[in-house]
């Protein structure tokens, strides 16, 4: 109806690094200085605009940075602990709707210097020092050869930004290696399910938790039928996968669903919304009687034009609207508030939901390390895998890794562009080990076989 | 329902306060409210709020000082200390704090005051009477309990995030030793002989008890609550008897506060309080504990010989710390 069938789209961003909130004034110059300090990189063009293609995968030399020095007063006696972040640089993803969303060139790596300031304080009387190191690559070769190289020199602890294929590829390389990969954004189903690797830990919900969130937290409203508005992307059809199953879960009706093709176009233009206003209200006639409108658009590519647009007044919900996510930057309970202050100190800028998987990641190690009195993977990586494990995280209470697929179990937040508006689980979904088992792919269900050994 | 239950209890145990609470002594109760910016102050013998005092931002610790004229309340938002009178509420001055204050505690001797710096992973150390900083002492990320030996000589801080319990001497801010407790650690509460720390962790939902003299963790308390689970059990404000028997320990969203025997550590009794029972305060003369319960705007109120909970007292917006005063 209101758009021509585009370019085939792109991958999306994910949705788990949606970002909420302007940056202040002065963030691009402290964010460069920033990622000059920690990885002197050839310089990239990352605020949105495409960058120029990478080398090939068969020069894999040069665009790793060195590792960046984290400790200023090195202690000769201290145990080491190197962390390394690898960013798969996605340059294809389409800059946001919003000019409030456009990522910051250190999204994720200022949540890993948290982490480390954090693992450092502690390591300080335990004679411990946390390091960190950064490798970014535009290809999945590229970056696996380079992570495999920081493996094979010490380098036990991988936090990963990539995307599911690399993912796997990365965790295929390290197969027979000391090494962990968390997987700090990718929420696909799969990771955790037919393809879960024993070497990947997840700190980012999958699909199907940050969905659940959602589903349960409509089900104490008793906003039982749901519209799903589905877009063109496999993600979103990912999205809308997980939607169903939750509806189903939870004893919701989707009555009927609709797919919007949208060929997003320039991007940044001086006129729109003339169109959009016409466009969306006819896309949404004719419906049946509904609750509220779900929204399947993980690339934020249409999401955000459907509230107060649809043609009888509806809530919208989703990935736009009221969505499910990990971290908000104006989360205040929990302790939030200090540790929110902290991250704004250190980045310059409020806390994303990439910074925060990175961040979880990142204090396991230091966790662990803390726990076990050791740098060892050999001891470290089985200890986090070990139902002892436990983590606290700002969410209320512990958060722990699910033994049968390394997926972190953690109340999901739902939630404005402003504010958190509630958390999930929802009162009364009960559960017989924990409640937050009753968010995604419980254990009886689950096609993850690997960690059965 | 827990309001509806308590309601039944204190119905039928009014009787009983009243003959209990014509020969004690009427204390006054001080509740920060960290939400609605003031503190509730209770009479302990009407067991009704009688005044209630307009604070600063994010009024969070709350404590006694210059012999129990003042109310010391750390307004976190504004990065400072106020200080009231006890028995007039007016006003009196503001102290330095350092920013983000959390949690004060008095020297024995009355002067300095420490105070836990939540936001800037310090204690600070402040003389009450001419107000001003004596220094400050850098510990693990997220300071919060402070804990002050009877003898005056170790100030117990525990860090949120670092996960333990610093041990520092009182007189130099030398570190003694660091201790690692369980996820979150919030409250330290030395016995009044002085020879154990308890030392509370809200994630982790153990209290640790560790022996001054050796630093040694001598044990710790589990909890279990039928019905409850695990995850909702979050140990937060202790606080022991003088005669060093009985341990109270509030245990956050389960909405209960523990009875613990302080010798064998283990727990006797589950008392139902309010919602997010975070601290506890003890009148004087230990006959009453005091709890504030965040999330229903209320103060639990638990005789302490009988083990019952007698009343709910409702107070401001998310009561966060209670102090007794004579």
């Amino acid at each position: 109806m209101n758009v021509s069938t585009g370019p085939a789209y792109r991958p999306a961003r994910s949705v788990l690094c949606r970002p909420h909130a302007p940056y202040p004034r002065g963030f691009s110059f402290i964010a460069a200085a920033f990622l000059l300090l920690a990885a002197p990189l050839p310089v990239r063009a990352q605020e949105g605009a495409p960058e120029a293609p990478a080398a090939p995968s068969a020069a894999p030399a040069a665009p790793a940075a060195p590792p960046a020095a984290e400790a200023a007063a090195s202690d000769p006696a201290a145990l080491k602990i190197r962390i390394l972040m690898a960013r798969e640089l996605r340059e294809d993803r389409l800059p946001p709707l919003s000019l409030l969303d456009i990522p910051p060139p250190d999204d994720g790596v200022a949540g890993a210097k948290l982490a480390i300031s954090d693992n450092n304080t502690t390591g300080r009387f335990l004679k411990q020092e946390f390091t960190l190191d950064i490798v970014q690559a535009a290809t999945p070769a590229e970056l696996v050869a380079e992570v495999v190289k920081r493996v094979d020199e010490g380098i036990a602890y991988v936090v990963a930004d990539a995307s599911a294929g690399t993912l796997l590829q990365l965790s295929d390389a390290l197969k027979d290696k000391d090494a962990v990969v968390f997987n700090a954004s990718a929420p696909d189903e799969a990771l955790r399910e037919e393809q879960c690797r024993v070497n990947i830990k997840h700190t980012a919900p999958s699909r199907s938790m940050l969905t659940d969130a959602l589903g349960q937290y409509l089900a104490w409203k008793q906003w039982r039928k749901w519209v799903l508005v589905v877009g063109p992307a496999p993600e979103d059809k990912l999205y809308a996968d997980a939607v169903r199953r939750t509806a189903k879960r939870f004893g919701h009706k989707i009555v009927e669903e609709r797919s919007f093709a949208y060929d997003p176009g320039s991007r940044r233009s001086d006129g729109g919304f003339e169109q959009i206003q016409q466009q969306i209200p006819s896309f949404m006639q004719g419906l049946p009687e509904h609750d509220v409108v779900v929204v399947a658009d993980e690339g934020e590519l249409f999401g955000e034009y459907f509230p107060y647009r649809t043609w009888i007044s509806r809530p919208v919900v989703g990935t736009a609207g009221l969505f499910a996510t990990p971290w908000h930057p104006a989360i205040e309970l929990w302790g939030g508030t200090q540790f929110q202050n902290r991250f704004k100190r250190l980045a310059g800028r409020t806390m994303r939901s990439l910074d925060y998987n990175v961040w979880e990641a990142v204090r396991s190690v230091g966790e662990a390390a803390t726990r076990k009195n050791s740098a060892d993977p050999k001891v470290l990586i089985p200890y986090m895998r070990s139902p002892e494990f436990e983590l606290a995280a700002f969410k209320g209470q512990k958060v722990t890794y699910r033994a049968w697929n390394g997926q972190l179990r953690q109340p999901v937040v739902l939630a404005t562009a402003k504010i958190l508006v509630t958390v999930s689980p929802q009162p009364g979904f009960l559960h017989q080990t924990t409640e937050l088992d009753t968010l995604g792919v419980d254990q009886p269900e689950t096609k993850c076989t690997a960690f059965k050994k | 329902m827990t309001i509806k239950r308590q309601g039944l209890v204190s119905a039928l145990a009014a009787s009983l306060l009243a003959l209990t609470a014509s020969n004690a002594m009427a204390f006054k109760v001080f509740v920060s409210n960290e939400k609605e910016n003031t503190i509730s102050v209770i009479d302990s013998e009407t067991l009704a709020v009688v005044h209630t005092i307009k604070t600063g931002n994010r009024p969070r610790g709350i404590i006694l000082a210059n012999e129990g004229k003042w109310v010391i309340v750390c307004a976190s938002d504004d990065h400072k200390m106020q200080v009231f009178d006890t028995s007039t509420f007016e006003f009196v001055k503001d102290l330095p704090s350092g920013p983000d204050p959390e949690l004060p505690i008095l020297h024995t001797s009355g002067n300095p005051l420490y105070v836990s710096n939540e936001d800037d992973n310090l204690v600070t150390v402040v003389d009450i009477f001419k107000g001003t900083i004596i220094t400050d002492v850098p510990v693990g990320v997220e300071p919060e309990g402070m804990g002050m030996s009877p003898d005056g000589k170790i100030l117990v801080n525990t860090s949120e995030t670092t996960n333990m319990a610093h041990f520092i001497d009182a007189q130099t801010f030398k570190s003694i030793d660091n201790i690692l407790v369980d996820n979150r650690p919030r409250v330290a509460e030395f016995t009044a002989d002085g020879s154990q720390v308890w030392v509370s962790a809200e994630i982790g939902g153990t209290v640790t008890v560790i022996e001054t003299a050796t630093r040694k963790v001598l044990g710790k308390v589990t909890f279990e609550i039928q019905g409850i689970t695990k995850d909702a059990i979050q140990p937060v404000g202790v606080r022991i008897t003088k005669d060093g028997k009985k341990a109270f320990v509030a245990l956050g969203p389960a909405n209960r506060v523990a009875v613990v025997d302080v010798a064998t550590r283990k727990v006797e009794k589950y008392l139902l309080v309010g919602q997010r029972v975070w601290n506890l305060g003890f009148t004087p003369d230990e006959k009453l504990l005091f709890t504030t319960n965040g999330t229903s705007n209320d103060v639990s109120v638990i005789e302490v010989a009988a083990e019952k909970v007698t009343k709910s007292i409702k107070v401001g917006r998310y009561p966060w710390g209670v102090v007794v005063a004579p």
